[in-house]
């Protein structure tokens, strides 16, 4: 008999992934970042479950530095397939004005992210959360277990995960503790694109490439969505064809220079990159080991 | 997934085309053991240089990096030892997975730590993996370690093994080293049933024998690791075994649908199959099998599916939905290999949670047969099984488990043990067997249990033709069958109970089959296969334990 084909197989894993969840904790939710990972962990999480509706609400942390495009596809695509959408913010910080030019971007996520994001996890009260996260992304993430058990500060540690064994995953958790979950653990990037073009699923157009202003700073091209960004001393904002190859908030995501305007065009652009996709990330590269730091305090 | 970059740039090939072939490959994953600093993530990131499997702004991260511990001027370990800790302390930890491709296969890869204390997430990286690659130290030859590992990768049933002799740069690449440590593990893991062993001598720091043959080994004739694992065949046979649907969750988005969601952990499922739900033993037909993609006529492991039945049944998650003719094993009390992952020892007497595909039970351990001895690699008594420890138990779930023998089915066959209290997971087992336990043997025999081992049900077949009873009697006999034909009033109750095909020619039984009345061909042997065929039909006969084709 024929192999499942590579992506069949990986979609099949995944879904086992959240139905298990979904018989096994109380209140699971699925964290909604609103990129490419979580559009085809949406469309896993429809399957898992076809005809029926997903049975767990998505959570979108909203740092308020989203792109305006990121905030249109959110209010409209999960409510088109009849997704519940729940948004949490950090008010208090969002009120102090919080921003990565004036608190650094490690604090400024700090508060933004991981905060608002463990707040928001805390006050649903939820046991499960998935994330779109996947081990090729980082040196880190590498080290993860699908099921990720976090302590009743929502932290991580790596030194002392949880053996996890075939498909066999321990969602046993006391209150206040939790599991992130990782369905797209095994995916590359490669395959997310992959499949996003074999289903024909509805991606932010901030991926595909078009005139945008933007301000070119050193390499990097910075999108002035927001006002937070200023101009530089003979600095000025230019239309350069370009494109987001991940998406987080706009002052600290660069756009790449690009033409790819479909999704095979992405996949052809990616197959050139000689670096990886979280380069352009300012997040990841404050120090040494940044992502390990951030995920033990509880970001995802 | 970089190198699959290089095949796209060298060649012609469209992006749908390119795409087209990217679908077709296959996926090897794979696992690294062996003992602690024996070079296993050096190699990998080795691997994955050589391979292209890696990014300019990665390999520039730990070119910059003050820690490198190796003698060559990248430290090729940094690639995968992701973690601070890792880094500081110059060990691996914790399993890091990577991918990457050529042009003919995806790779998974778990690199594994190798010091003791982490066994447990040695036991995690290696309980998916196809292949495994233990390395030795050319300079130590085999360890307590690499015998413990090679033991895990066995229990897990891993089928092949690459023996990398690494650090031959420090040996002069002696063919005598090689051969020496060759012949050592080779013979410790004869009986560990291993498929196939492929044995290669390489440099993980200098590159020799990873990706190509290197000229240092001129004695060495065979493949190279890269060019091993791109031809070693990716065994995936799950589609062809015995069905096996763990049920895993009911969806029911309305009163007119009700379906049982699954990954298929084995076989094929059909639409029109005649299944059976276990515990509950109720038969039903597959009414349909429902995708998000739409509907389907097979669906075979590994896929997710959602399926629906022709009856109201009902069935919840940790159900089994089998096909007749192949049930799997039916027990409370096992005997299986477990590798005990937690610092608090192991006793008999002591109760967890069982996890079993997706069911959890509780469950106690009823004895410990014997732990193993790393060291000698002999069987031993034991009153308890320490940390990392390997051996043999026997274990009563507090119901009964629909299971297979992990040497038949890796996933029907496999379970966890999770601390009630501390809900961590400390064990994985293996099953070997069913026991017949003392409260088994105490029990009567039921009559499903004589069914199953007839392979029928008790019938009373109403014959009034003497030699067309004599030719059905001798024929069933000759199948196995528990038969006997009687022309006096007899017993027949009797016989019933006891499981017996019951052949007579006195009439009034209730429930006889009236074989006179049945079309029959006029010759007496062109009957018997009638009768035959219709008793399979009717499920007096299990058309499974007796094989029944179109041509009875
Ligand atoms: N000379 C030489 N040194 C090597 C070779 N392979 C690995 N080493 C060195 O051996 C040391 C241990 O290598 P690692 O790759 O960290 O070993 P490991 O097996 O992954 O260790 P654990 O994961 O902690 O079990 C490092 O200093 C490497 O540079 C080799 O082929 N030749
Ligand atoms: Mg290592």
């Amino acid at each position: 008999m024929a192999n499942l084909s590579h992506l069949r197989a990986l979609e099949a894993e995944s879904i086992h992934i959240i139905r298990e969840v979904a018989a096994e904790f109380q209140k699971p939710v699925m964290l909604y970042s609103i990129g490419k990972d979580s559009s085809v962990m949406l469309r896993l999480a429809q399957k898992a479950f076809f005809p029926a509706r997903i049975p767990f609400p998505l959570l979108h942390v909203d740092t308020t530095y989203k792109f305006k495009e990121m905030i249109e596809f959110r209010d409209h695509y999960p409510a088109s397939i009849g997704c519940e959408l729940r948004v949490y913010s950090n008010q208090e910080a969002v009120h102090a004005g919080a921003n990565p030019f004036v608190l650094g971007t490690s604090k400024c996520c700090s508060l933004l992210k991981t905060r608002a994001l463990l707040d928001g996890l805390a006050q649903g009260g939820y046991d499960a959360a998935f994330g779109g996260a996947r081990r090729d992304e980082e040196k880190s993430r590498a080290k993860e277990r699908i099921y990720s058990f976090r302590d009743g500060h929502g932290q991580w540690d790596p030194k002392n995960q949880r053996p996890e064994l075939w498909n066999l995953y321990n969602s046993r958790v006391d209150k206040g503790q939790s599991i992130r979950v990782f369905p797209l653990s095994n995916w590359t990037e490669l395959d997310v694109w992959h499949y996003i073009h074999l289903e024909s699923i509805p991606v932010v157009p901030l991926y595909f490439a078009k005139e945008r202003p933007v301000i070119v700073r050193g390499g990097s091209l910075i999108p002035p969505e927001s006002d937070v960004v200023k101009l530089l001393p003979g600095e000025k904002v230019s239309m350069v064809k370009c494109r987001m190859r991940s998406l987080g908030c706009s002052p600290c995501t660069g756009a790449i220079r690009s033409d790819a305007d479909t999704v095979p065009r992405i996949i052809e652009e990616l197959l050139s990159f000689r670096r990886s996709e979280r380069e352009n990330r300012v997040i990841d590269h404050d120090q040494e080991g940044s992502m390990e730091l951030k995920k033990r305090e509880g970001y995802f | 997934m970089r190198t699959a970059e290089a095949s796209f740039e060298a060649s012609t090939l469209t992006i749908e085309e390119f795409l087209e072939k990217e679908s077709g490959k296959e996926l090897l994953r794979f696992s690294t053991a062996g003992s602690v600093d024996d070079g296993k993530s050096t190699l990998i990131g080795r691997l994955l240089y050589d391979a292209r499997g890696i990014y300019e702004d990665q390999l520039a991260a730990i070119q910059k990096s003050k820690l490198n511990r190796s003698t060559g001027p990248i430290d090729f370990s940094l690639l995968t030892d992701g973690l601070r800790a890792e880094r500081e302390q110059g060990i691996t930890i914790d399993v890091a997975y990577r991918h990457f491709s050529t042009p003919r296969r995806k790779f998974i890869i778990a690199d594994t730590p190798g010091h003791e204390q982490y066994t447990r997430n040695m036991a995690t990286g290696a309980s998916t993996s196809s292949l495994a690659i233990v390395l030795i130290d050319a300079r130590n030859g085999v360890l307590a370690q690499t015998r413990r590992h090679a033991t895990i990768s066995s229990l897990l049933g891993i089928p092949r093994l690459i023996l990398a002799v690494n650090k031959m740069d420090l040996k002069e690449y002696s063919r005598q080293v090689f051969e020496d440590i060759c012949a050592d593990f080779l013979y410790f893991a004869r009986e560990m049933g291993f498929a196939h062993i492929q044995p290669i001598p390489i440099s993980a720091l200098e590159g020799d024998n990873v990706a190509k043959r290197s000229a240092r080994t001129p004695w060495y004739t065979g493949p190279s690791l890269l060019e091993h694992l791109e031809s070693v065949p990716v065994s995936t046979d799950v589609a062809s075994g015995a069905l096996r649907f763990p049920v895993q969750y009911v969806i029911r988005p309305d009163q007119n649908f009700r379906g049982y969601a699954a990954q298929i952990a084995s076989g094929t499922i059909g639409k029109g199959d005649r299944v059976q739900i276990l515990p509950s033993g109720q038969l039903s037909h597959v009414a349909s099998i429902t995708t998000f993609d739409g509907e389907l006529e097979h669906a075979e492991a590994p896929m997710s599916v959602t399926i629906t039945l022709e009856d109201e049944r009902d069935i919840s998650r940790g159900d089994m939905i089998v096909h007749t003719h192949s049930l799997p094993k039916l027990a409370r009390q096992m005997e299986a290999n477990l590798v005990w992952m937690t610092d608090e020892p192991l006793t008999a007497g002591r109760s967890y949670l069982l996890k079993h595909t997706t069911q959890q039970v509780n469950a106690r351990v009823l004895s410990i047969e014997s732990k193993l001895d790393i060291q000698a690699m002999e069987r031993r008594q034991a009153l308890s099984l320490g940390l990392n420890d390997i051996g043999t138990i026997r274990i009563e779930a507090s119901r009964p488990l629909f299971f297979d023998t992990y040497k038949e089915n890796r996933l029907t066959g496999s379970f966890i043990l999770i601390d009630a209290i501390s809900n961590t997971t400390v064990a994985a087992g293996m099953i070997i067997s069913a026991l017949e336990g003392r409260n088994a043997a105490r029990r009567p025999v039921r009559a499903e249990e004589r069914h199953k081992r007839n392979g029928h049900k008790p019938a009373v077949l109403e014959v009034h033709n003497a030699n067309l009873a004599t030719l059905l009697e001798r024929r069933l006999f000759e199948y196995g069958c528990q038969v006997v034909a009687l022309d006096n009033p007899g017993p027949v109750a009797s016989l019933l109970a006891a499981g017996v095909l019951v052949i007579t020619p006195m009439p009034g039984y209730a429930n006889a089959i009236r074989v006179g009345e049945l079309a029959l061909p006029a010759d007496d042997q062109a009957a018997v296969d009638a009768v035959l065929l219709y008793l399979a039909q009717h499920d007096i006969l299990d058309s499974g334990h007796f094989a029944f084709g179109e041509g009875i």
